[in-house]
């Protein structure tokens, strides 16, 4: 049951085309929704008004003015609204709404709403954000300032002064903007209710990774909590479907108030491109003290500036993981890392598989590449050096125990060794056949990642599950949402292994906020560690109930023989640690994370001479998961999380024009791996248990994004001898970085 | 700000039924757009970029999907065959290999089992796959009307500017007529587009030539995406005629290209690796001689 | 005007307008939803169809084009009825491989690989690349997929 490769829950559905996304349904007489959105980055709004030469007749417009509660989007701050009042603050920002009974008549509505600015000086530059004008947020422009001290780095920096023994070793990276890219666009339908009581509500169905954010968004604007939510089968999020669904989700809602009638919000691709949120870029200063002989590091001195653009979204967490995963998987007594995360006058960023670590950690390896080159060691050894063993302490002052660092990398270079596997040629069309001039190379980088949410995260949100016995079946209740990665499959084995059933008799009910208890959001690669311990907890409950109810604690099957009554039994469950977490917030001191995961990329490619071009031929990766509870499941997060960190280190450049405005607005143009682009992917599943986790399971959602780009990097320098530092490694640098070299 | 919101197209549509009826219709109704696969069409019918108030059917014209020798020794293709009906051609095959190669790096299966080497021609992007190809190739389009009949242009005449091209108003893109191969011609296709499949190019060549006696005896260099239209490139045919292959000819390609900084690439880099792309095909000739 | 079709080998008569795309005629005019719209410009393949046996994207076929034509879309891809349906070996292949994760792409990557595997039953890896660059991906990096294809038909692709 537990590390059996099961068939996905939902797979069927999904072959067959029978999955219902939600712009597979349209309920009867629905008005279809556009949005009215800022051409500017940065305006007064002066007026709204209709062209009176257009027919509104059978047209629905919202407005600021309409919002019955707060203009708010509430998240971590109230400072975006749900609707954009008297300042517009970004380029794409939503000023109004429409809703008609055609999208035509809805788009060329859209063109008919005439809006007045008077446009105001924008911010574009994060290095002249702090203190400076305009005033975006706050007092100073700034979401977040984290700066972690451990040790005494300013006397270590010191006393490296005339020491021969040591070097001061100083880098500057640079990490761009990335997009999620799910394939299906963001969604919402909203439709009018009656609810158990004889109350008139809504419901809210769609694409989303997290429905209690989108009742805690919603309520403040509706002023009331008469609506449910409910998750549609959803066409991938990776962080762009946590906190952005609930605008959406507020809009169809606002619209179908307005109108009253049911109302389907469908972002069109390009729109969606330029309006949503994305991977936030980063400038990132490395300086070190290492020893000569080996590159052992002494001292870290980390400065990190995050864009948050123009709202504040989940921007603190970014700069939080970004603080504590700086220096990678190596040991340092000696560290500050700071980061700084301000505002300016793009769209928002927001959360991307990840959240911070696959910036900080690409700049991290990076700097061990730097540190072996000018040193003249082999980059491999310099990580061999530095790895964290058992008893290490991290940059918080976490003592680390059973750490895989070392592990995952003997795999991944075993592995590695073995002769690539056939099928994968060169014999690409178009290609230049033999007259190509093709450089090889290998690269590997590290990582590691926290599992969970920060700190005393879980602690403080007390994820919930429930768990019910209905005749003889079992049914899970949770907010967890199937996004891809398997949630609905997981569960019931989860719960199948813990009463010794078979898994075919435990389903998973719909994430609908009527039915569900909130277990927390499906983000921060906490859904099986986290969310799954409680569905065991639950498990592990319902035993106790029934045991108890019958008297005898045996064989479940014998226990519902004996059971007299047929009523559902159902237990909740809740999260709680063991209480030897310790976290102060303030100084960033303590146990950051239950658990880390830990991870070896190994990328063998091909550097086109003539053009600069990277191709991909094979990636390695080893990764302990803890305990695989589903290893087709596990490995094919983790190779798809590899494929996209592929896109962002080559391919995945956003382009933005003078506004701040995504000009590349189109999958012709932000280019994402084909298949013919993905290299043949061996994934080893290494299982060190985390006693905290379900059967020993962690978290493994975004570790495969962290380093693999920084694979590539050191790969294009051994093949090449071209340095680059910047993300994305896009042919036209590959070929600046070729000619620097010469 | 934004393209222009799409409205569902109420377009009516001419459906000829053979070639003849096609021709008149084209004569007739000038504001009809030909459509064949519609590969490009609907994109820029979706994206608000053209919005005609009818179109003229070409897809079902079977006449037009032939491939067959011609008296001469070559090949012609008929302007509706798709790329993938071309990659299953032996004619095809026998004659010009480098086009199918070129053909299956249009897009990917779903755009080459529907586009068609017409289409592509008469579209006539700068960046159009398979046009440095058909220039280096020497091909010959096939244009005919209704009032006189058919007429042919060579590739290189053909091309006029941003997206003109020498068809009139009231014709057709019939055929496109291949020479015979020459046992002596060493031909080359090279994309470059980010991504192996699905790419819009940032440098396309197309090359062939004839080499006798370790003399080059015909040159023909041929760009795609470095101006504003498939271009031949006559200073780097000039050095190689009539000379041992010379491998710096690339440094004359400079002289004939107009590359753009644009949202795909730079001007700097299409040129940098236009000259390093053709290098790479000379020394490759050098080296399959010796 | 009146459109005379075959959509998964039943005869369809539709009042339609000639440019509408044969996309939004599945899945607004006869509800098969199964074909998504991912990008609208022939780059995701999300909406692949067959048509007379040829993979092609229904976003960028103007519907009056496939008058008489055979359409088959993924819920045409199984035989039998719905719970007692013999899937089609690629379906089949994608669920043991785990080929599928958020779906959305999924019923493009079926029709697209159908394709293939009708004219050739034992691909290898690169032929199954090349067939399926048209569909993008965005959570398995495609391992799974290529698997699943390269082995639908029983043997290994070399």
């Amino acid at each position: 049951m537990i590390g059996e490769g099961l068939v996905r829950a939902d797979g069927q559905a999904k072959v067959t085309g029978r999955a219902v996304y939600v712009d597979d349904v349209r309920p009867e007489g629905c008005l279809y929704a556009a949005t009215v959105r800022s051409p500017f980055a940065h305006a007064r709004i002066t007026g709204i008004r209709l062209d009176p030469d257009f027919d509104f007749s059978d047209v629905t417009v919202v407005t600021a003015a309409d919002i019955p509660g707060e203009n708010v989007v509430a998240l971590m701050t109230d400072d975006q609204p749900a609707l954009a009042d008297k300042v517009v603050r970004h380029v794409m920002e939503p000023v109004a709404l429409v809703a008609a009974p055609t999208r035509e008549k809805a788009l060329a509505a859209v063109s008919h709403i005439l809006v007045d600015y008077e446009p105001l000086p924008a911010l574009f530059d994060p290095e002249r954000s702090r203190g400076h004008e305009p005033s975006l947020f706050g007092s100073d422009n700034v979401y977040s300032h984290i700066t972690l001290v451990h040790g005494d780095p300013d006397g270590a920096f010191a006393s490296a002064e005339g020491n021969a023994d040591v070097r001061i070793i100083e880098g500057t990276y640079r990490v761009g903007l990335q997009e999620q890219l799910y394939i299906e666009p963001q969604g919402m339908i909203a439709t009018h209710r009656v609810d158990a009581e004889g109350a008139p509500g809504l419901t809210l169905f769609g694409s989303m990774q997290c429905p209690f954010y989108v009742v805690k968004a919603l309520s403040r604007v509706l002023g009331h909590k008469r609506f449910n939510v409910v998750q549609a089968v959803t066409g991938g999020g990776f962080g762009g479907k946590e906190e952005y669904p609930s605008l959406v989700a507020i809009h169809a809602a606002l619209l179908a108030l307005k109108s009253g009638k049911s109302v389907k919000l469908i972002y069109r691709r390009d729109e969606d491109l330029r309006a949503t949120t994305k991977r936030h870029p980063c400038r990132l200063r490395y300086r070190t003290v290492v020893e000569v002989r080996t590159g052992r590091l002494l001292a870290f001195d980390g400065h990190m500036l995050f864009d948050g653009g123009a709202y504040n979204t989940l921007s603190p967490v970014v700069n939080s993981r970004g603080v504590i995963h700086a220096v990678g998987p190596y040991r340092c007594e000696n560290v500050r890392s700071e980061a700084l995360m301000v505002a300016t006058n793009t769209p928002p960023n927001g959360a991307f598989r990840g959240f911070g670590a696959p910036q900080v950690q690409f700049a991290a390896e990076r700097h061990l590449d730097r540190i072996a080159r000018e040193l003249g060691l082999d980059p491999l050894d310099v990580r061999r050096v530095n790895l964290y063993r058992d008893g290490d302490l991290t940059p918080t002052g976490q003592t680390l125990k059973d750490i895989g660092a070392k592990i995952v990398l003997e795999a991944a270079l075993e592995r590695a060794q073995r002769p690539l596997p056939p099928g994968n040629g060169s014999g690409r069309p178009g290609g230049g056949g033999q007259a190509a001039r093709l450089a090889a190379g290998r690269g590997l980088a590290l990582a590691w990642h926290g599992c969970g949410f920060t700190g005393n995260g879980e602690a403080n949100l007390q994820g919930k599950a429930d768990l019910a016995l209905e005749g003889r079946d079992l049914r899970v209740y949770t907010s967890s949402t199937d996004i891809g990665q398997g949630t609905e499959t997981i569960f019931p084995q989860i719960v199948a292994a813990a009463l010794g059933i078979g898994v075919g008799r435990v389903s998973v009910a719909p994430p609908d906020t009527d039915l569900v208890p909130d277990s927390g959001p499906t983000v921060a690669s906490r859904t099986a560690m986290v969310v799954g311990g409680v569905v065991l907890k639950a498990a592990q409950a319902l035993r106790a109930a029934l045991a108890s109810e019958v008297g005898f604690d045996g064989d479940f099957d014998a226990m519902l023989d004996a059971r007299t009554s047929d009523a559902v039994l159902r237990v909740r469950e809740q999260y709680a640690d063991d209480g030897t977490l310790v976290w102060d917030p303030k100084t960033y001191r303590g146990d950051a994370y239950p658990t880390f995961g830990w991870s070896c990329v190994i990328v063998d490619l091909e550097v086109d001479l003539d053009t600069g071009e990277v191709l991909y031929r094979r990636l390695v990766q080893a990764t302990d998961v803890g305990r695989a509870l589903n290893p087709v499941l596990a490995s094919g997060q983790l190779e798809g999380g590899a494929l996209q960190a592929l896109g962002y280190a080559t391919s995945e450049e956003v382009v933005l024009d003078e506004r701040g405005c995504m000009r590349n607005d189109r999958l012709t143009n932000y280019i994402i791996p084909t298949a013919l682009d993905a290299p043949e992917m061996e994934t080893v599943l290494i299982e060190i248990p985390f006693a905290g986790g379900p059967f020993g399971a962690k978290g493994i959602g975004e570790i495969p994004h962290d380093v693999p780009h920084a694979a590539v990097a050191q790969a294009i320098e051994r093949a090449t001898g071209a340095v680059l530092d910047r993300l994305p490694m896009m042919p036209e640098r590959v070929m600046a970085a070729l000619e620097r070299r010469r | 700000m934004s393209r222009t919101a799409q409205l569902k197209s109420t377009a009516a549509v001419l459906e000829p039924r053979t070639l003849n009826e096609a021709l008149e219709m084209r004569a007739r109704a000038p504001d009809a757009m030909p459509l064949a696969g519609g590969t490009d069409v609907m994109v820029s019918l979706e994206a608000g970029v053209i919005d005609p108030p009818r179109f003229l059917n070409l897809w079902r014209l079977d006449a037009l999907r032939k491939i067959e020798d011609t008296p001469a020794g070559g090949v012609r293709i008929g302007a509706l065959c798709t790329y993938t009906s071309l990659g299953r051609s032996d004619l095809v095959l026998r004659h010009a290999s480098v086009l199918i190669e070129a053909a299956r790096t249009v897009g990917a299966t779903q755009i080459q089992n529907r586009g068609t080497l017409g289409g592509n021609i008469v579209n006539a992007s700068p960046a159009g796959d398979t046009l440095p190809v058909l220039l280096a190739l020497d091909a010959v389009f096939e244009l005919s009307s209704a009032e006189r009949g058919a007429r042919l242009v060579a590739a290189a005449d053909f091309f006029l500017g941003y997206r003109q091209t020498a068809l009139l108003p009231d014709e057709l893109l019939i055929a496109i007529h291949l020479p015979a191969r020459n046992a002596d011609d060493h031909t080359h296709y090279r994309k470059v587009g980010t991504r192996l499949a699905q790419a819009i190019s940032k440098v396309v060549l197309g090359a062939r030539l004839r080499v006798v006696d370790g003399q080059v005896v015909e040159a023909r260099i041929a760009w795609g995406s470095v101006g504003p239209v498939p271009m031949r490139s006559p200073s780097v045919e000039a050095a190689l005629l009539g000379v041992p292959i010379d491998v710096d000819a690339e440094a004359k390609v400079a002289q004939d290209i107009r590359p753009i900084d644009d949202i795909r690439s730079t001007a700097d880099y299409r040129q940098r690796v236009a000259e390093n792309v053709l290098r790479s095909f000379l020394r490759s000739v050098v080296q399959t001689r010796s | 005007m009146i459109l005379r079709f075959q959509v998964n080998a039943t005869d369809v008569e539709l009042d339609v307008l000639p440019m509408a795309r044969l996309l939004d005629v599945l899945r607004e005019d006869l509800r098969l939803t199964g074909s998504k719209e991912g990008c609208g410009e022939g780059e995701c393949g999300a909406c692949t169809v067959l048509i007379d046996g040829r993979a092609v994207n229904s976003c960028l076929v103007p519907v009056f084009q496939v008058a008489g034509a055979k359409v088959e879309t993924v819920e045409g891809l199984a035989s039998g009825l719905h719970g007692h349906e013999r899937l089609h070996p690629v379906q089949a292949a994608f669920l043991e491989h785990g080929a599928a994760q958020c779906g959305i792409c999924t019923p493009g990557f079926l029709v697209a690989a159908a394709e293939l595997l009708a004219h050739t039953p034992h691909p290898t890896r690169l032929e199954v690349r090349e067939a399926l660059a048209g569909n993008l991906c965005r959570c398995t990096g495609y391992q799974k997929i290529v698997d699943a294809v390269a082995n639908a038909l029983g043997r290994q692709g070399s």
